[in-house]
């Protein structure tokens, strides 16, 4: 949400990290240090391996896309690094890597391939890294000793193959969670649609990296470290796919953001009311568990909710559209929507927008969340000094026709907190 | 099926004759027939995945240079067969996936046969090379890095062939000139194969290892989330072609010039592009800063846009702030780039009487130079309420006599040559890109066609305020004219016609 991350004036952003976070990261440093340690004072058991997988991981840190709001974006780090943890054979003979040395060379080449990124000033953040190592630990622990103590002799391919696959989904699931848990105690949003949202990125290119990192540890097994090479470049082919896909939606979001501004510049609207009622909105119908394509869909009917009013001749005084009478705030409501249809955008949206004057009972969640935020977003910029929990009296005592007491109520948590934006670090 | 000419039908049944040559040694082959069975099903299960297309897909397709289109999950598919089978078996595999595809353009089973053939061939041929390289050996063993060499060999005879055969096609049915059809072909499909390639290979050889056909089904999953991606990427890039468009019509309405004004400068400021050489990419800029140089008069109240008669000095103050206003728009619209420039700067002029900052001469952006010659260029050659459209000689001598005090001569020169070579067709079509060719190829499946409507009438709205008059030299300035107001209730109405984008 780097586009439209705003800080909404007077609600200014917490920074201040949480004790569960500090123990995130404290347990993965004391990890990767030890492990470190003990690899330095024993030397590796498998050279050639720990190198080419460093290489790779290092590699794949190197294409790190940063900049953009993925979960995964350094996919090729993330499945050679599991695969790794996951290497049982290697060309047919048996390795005897063991947990310490697989995160030791992990956190290596994750550091070394991250060194242009942090030196052009964008590289892997403390929660990306944090994340590698405790998911590839967990891997590797579920999956070494087995090997390792010769219990997984008498299985078959095609088992051992899925014995693979369901370690990777369980890591997958244990990585979902572990993310789900930073972001919850960073933004303290509802942990259950952060969980949510994560799973469902993972069923993108977090499958993929699953799969590849399964398929990298068996084709190793097969033809040995050629494997490797091979097999990274469909993964690098799915990653570019991936990253022209959120390049669109970023331009996407920037061509809306700029339509949502024809109103502002048109002196329709104020300056920034449209971002402003964007990101409050998004914070709002986070807070009431809203999924992701939903946010997405009220976060542009937001941006383009006074759009209709470029339809009018003359502006409404300030563009405040919420002391309108209800027929004319319809009716404006109405040309925004018939202009929303025109731009191509999700249907959605351009429902959203239609019915956001509507009394809250007939109204889609989304619309109410848009009309709430938009009443309290103009009184509260008319009350001046004070004017939000005037702004916010008004509405709750408005909540019997026109908003909902829910939107309403999570609309006051989400301004106590004041957290309207995930920090950069996220 | 009237609209494909006899020699395109000759063409494809020579295919399917070839194709049923490669499959005719099947009755007397002893071949591993489950594995046929289970790649056929796995092709014929990947060609009907469900992608959602939108509507605009075909015409964004063509617009997507270098990224060939639905090169999709099936393709490792039909590489791991030609790598782990005999050839005809491996041609087998690919039949009953083309014969079931999904196809969106009739005619319909025509297409279906001629996909079908073209793959047959092509993975055939693809099988015999690997197989006459000892690729068979090398896989089973497996033989690394050996095995890359006919794995290599083979990708290129498929990647060959297959382009081989689209071109043909293309020339015959779509009259593409025959080396034209070729030449991007091949180029912009081989990189995307040959990765696809190493994940057949990569299959095949999981196949054969002790860890069997799961192993080798994995392979498939990031392959089918590259191509997911792709579709999405597809989906939203045309919603955002559509938003684009969107934007310029209420422009174009709000403005009350004909309609398609915007998007023909675009187009005339595409062709002065290509003419001065400019690369690709700066091109597809340049007709975005076409397109949009006059979206900051949604900034300007309808009212001035439209007036009846002289503007007062006041109000015609207020109208020349719409560049500003456009450059404040799309300030934040990163692939812009310089065309926010030439948004800004559209109504500079070579000899410093401009706005909004009178710049003279160079330092006038290059962009801004290319619209402001291409809009002169359609509001002469278009029709307005007040006067008919001046016919294109004319409009060009205009040009030329105001080269060096309004515009730039070069861009006035690479105007003329343009239109010299390519004449002035302006196409107005319901995508912001060029409709697609009828028959789309095998490597560019997927996607219905492009709904063209013919958008090209003159339609003669009422118009007043920028107008082109031709005191002095001033082309397609500000010259106050008179035109008939309208919209009595002061409500724009929506724009009719623009094209609604559902969403598949």
């Amino acid at each position: 949400m780097s586009a439209l991350g705003v800080e909404i004036p007077g609600y200014g952003i917490v920074g201040r990290a949480p004790v569960t976070l500090t123990l995130v990261h404290a347990v993965a440093l004391l990890l990767a240090v030890v492990s470190l340690a003990v690899v330095f004072w024993h030397g590796l058991d498998e050279r050639g391996v720990a190198l080419a997988f460093g290489i790779l991981i290092a590699v794949g840190e190197l294409t790190r896309w940063s900049g953009a709001e993925e979960r995964e974006s350094a996919p090729l780090a993330a499945a050679g690094a599991l695969a790794y943890a996951l290497l049982g054979e290697n060309a047919g003979h048996r390795t005897d890597h063991g947990v310490l040395e697989i995160v030791a060379v992990v956190v290596a080449a994750a550091l070394i391939g991250c060194v242009p990124h942090v030196a052009q000033g964008r590289g892997p953040t403390a929660d990306h890294l944090t994340r590698r190592v405790l998911t590839v630990a967990f891997a590797a622990v579920c999956f070494q000793p087995l090997y390792n103590q010769g219990r997984l002799m008498g299985w078959g391919g095609p088992s051992y193959a899925l014995l693979l696959v369901s370690l990777l989904v369980l890591t997958a699931l244990c990585d979902a969670v572990l993310a789900a848990a930073m972001a919850h105690a960073r933004t303290r949003w509802p942990f259950g649609p952060l969980l949510r949202d994560e799973l469902r990125a993972t069923l993108g290119i977090g499958s993929a990296v699953c799969a590849t990192g399964a398929v990298m540890s068996l084709a190793v097994a097969v033809v040995g470290l050629w494997a490797l090479p091979v097999f990274s470049l469909p993964l690098l082919l799915t990653q570019l796919s991936v990253r022209r896909y959120a390049a669109v939606r970023v331009t996407y979001r920037q061509t809306i953001a700029s339509l949502a501004r024809a109103t502002e510049i048109a002196g329709y609207t104020p300056t920034g009311h449209a971002r402003r009622v964007a990101a409050l909105s998004r914070a709002v119908g986070r807070e009431l568990g809203l999924s992701e394509p939903d946010l997405t869909v009220l976060e542009y009917a937001a941006l383009m909710h006074d759009i209709g009013q470029l339809s009018l001749v003359d502006p409404v005084p300030a563009g405040a559209t919420s002391v309108l009478s209800a027929d004319e705030q319809r009716r404006i409501a109405l040309l925004g929507g018939a202009v929303v249809r025109q731009t191509g955008v999700d249907a959605e949206v351009a429902v959203v927008v239609e019915r956001q004057a509507d009394p809250y009972r007939e109204q889609p969640v989304t619309a109410r969340i848009v009309r709430a935020v938009n009443a309290y977003e103009e009184m509260a910029r008319e009350a001046g000094p004070g004017g939000p929990l005037t702004a916010l009296e008004k509405l709750r005592l408005a909540t019997a026709r026109d908003y909902q007491p829910e939107v309403v109520e999570s609309l006051a948590r989400v301004l106590l907190r004041g957290t309207l934006t995930l920090p950069q670090a996220g | 099926m009237g609209s494909i000419p006899t020699w395109a039908r000759v063409y494809v049944v020579c295919v399917v004759l070839a194709a049923a040559a490669c499959l005719a040694p099947l009755p007397d082959l002893h071949a591993p027939w489950w594995i046929v069975a289970v790649l056929a099903a796995l092709y014929a299960g990947c060609e009907r995945i469900p992608f959602p297309h939108s509507p605009r897909g075909a015409a964004a397709r063509v617009a997507e240079r270098g990224a060939p289109r639905g090169l999709g999950t099936f393709l490792p598919v039909l590489l791991a067969g030609a790598f782990l089978l005999p050839p005809s078996a491996a041609a087998l595999v690919a039949l009953p996936g083309a014969l079931l595809a999904r196809v969106e353009q009739r005619p319909r089973w025509l297409r279906r046969v001629w996909r079908a053939a073209q793959l047959a061939v092509a993975v055939w041929a693809a099988s015999r090379v690997h197989w006459a390289l000892g690729g068979r050996d090398a896989v089973a063993l497996p033989h690394f890095p050996y095995a890359l060499v006919p794995a290599g060999a083979a990708v290129l005879t498929f990647c060959v062939v297959l382009t081989a055969l689209d071109g043909g096609i293309l020339a015959l049915a779509e009259r593409v000139p025959v080396r034209g059809a070729w030449r991007g072909l091949f180029s912009r499909s081989l990189a995307s194969v040959a990765v696809h390639g190493l994940a057949g290979l990569m299959m095949a050889v999981l196949w054969r290892s002790p860890y069997g056909p799961v192993a080798a089904l994995l392979v498939l999953l990031p392959m089918y989330v590259s191509c997911w991606a792709f579709a999405q990427y597809h989906r939203e890039r045309a919603a955002h072609q559509a938003t684009i468009r969107a934007l310029v019509q209420a422009v174009d309405i709000k403005d009350g010039y004909t309609r398609g004004h915007s998007e023909r400068v675009g187009q005339a400021s595409m062709m002065i592009a290509r003419e001065l050489g400019m690369d690709d990419e700066r091109v597809e800029v340049l007709r975005f800063a076409g397109i949009l140089h006059d979206v900051g008069k949604l900034g300007v109240p309808t009212r001035l846009l439209r007036k009846d008669g002289p503007l007062t000095p006041e109000e015609r103050r207020i109208i020349e702030l719409h560049p500003e206003y456009g450059h404040e728009m799309v300030r934040g619209i990163g692939f812009l780039g310089e065309a926010r420039s030439a948004i800004l700067h559209h109504h500079e002029r070579i000899d410093g009487s401009g706005y909004p900052y009178g710049l003279v001469g160079r330092q006038i952006p290059e962009f801004a130079r290319v619209v402001a010659v291409a809009d002169a260029f359609d509001a002469m050659t278009s029709t307005r309420s007040y006067r008919r459209a001046r016919p294109v000689p004319v409009a060009l001598e205009e040009l030329e006599r105001c080269a060096g005090a309004q515009f730039d001569p070069g861009m006035v020169r690479a105007l003329v040559r343009a239109l010299n070579r390519h004449g002035w067709h302006p196409a107005v079509t319901a995508g912001v890109y060029p409709p697609s060719p009828e028959f789309s190829t095998s490597l560019e499946q997927g996607g219905p066609p492009s709904p063209v409507s013919g958008r090209t009438e003159g339609n003669p709205t009422n118009k007043s305020g920028f107008s082109a008059s031709t005191d002095g030299c001033s082309v397609a300035a500000d010259g106050p004219s008179t035109g008939v107001g309208r919209d009595p209730d002061g409500v724009d109405p929506p724009a009719s016609g623009v094209v609604g984008r559902g969403r598949s």
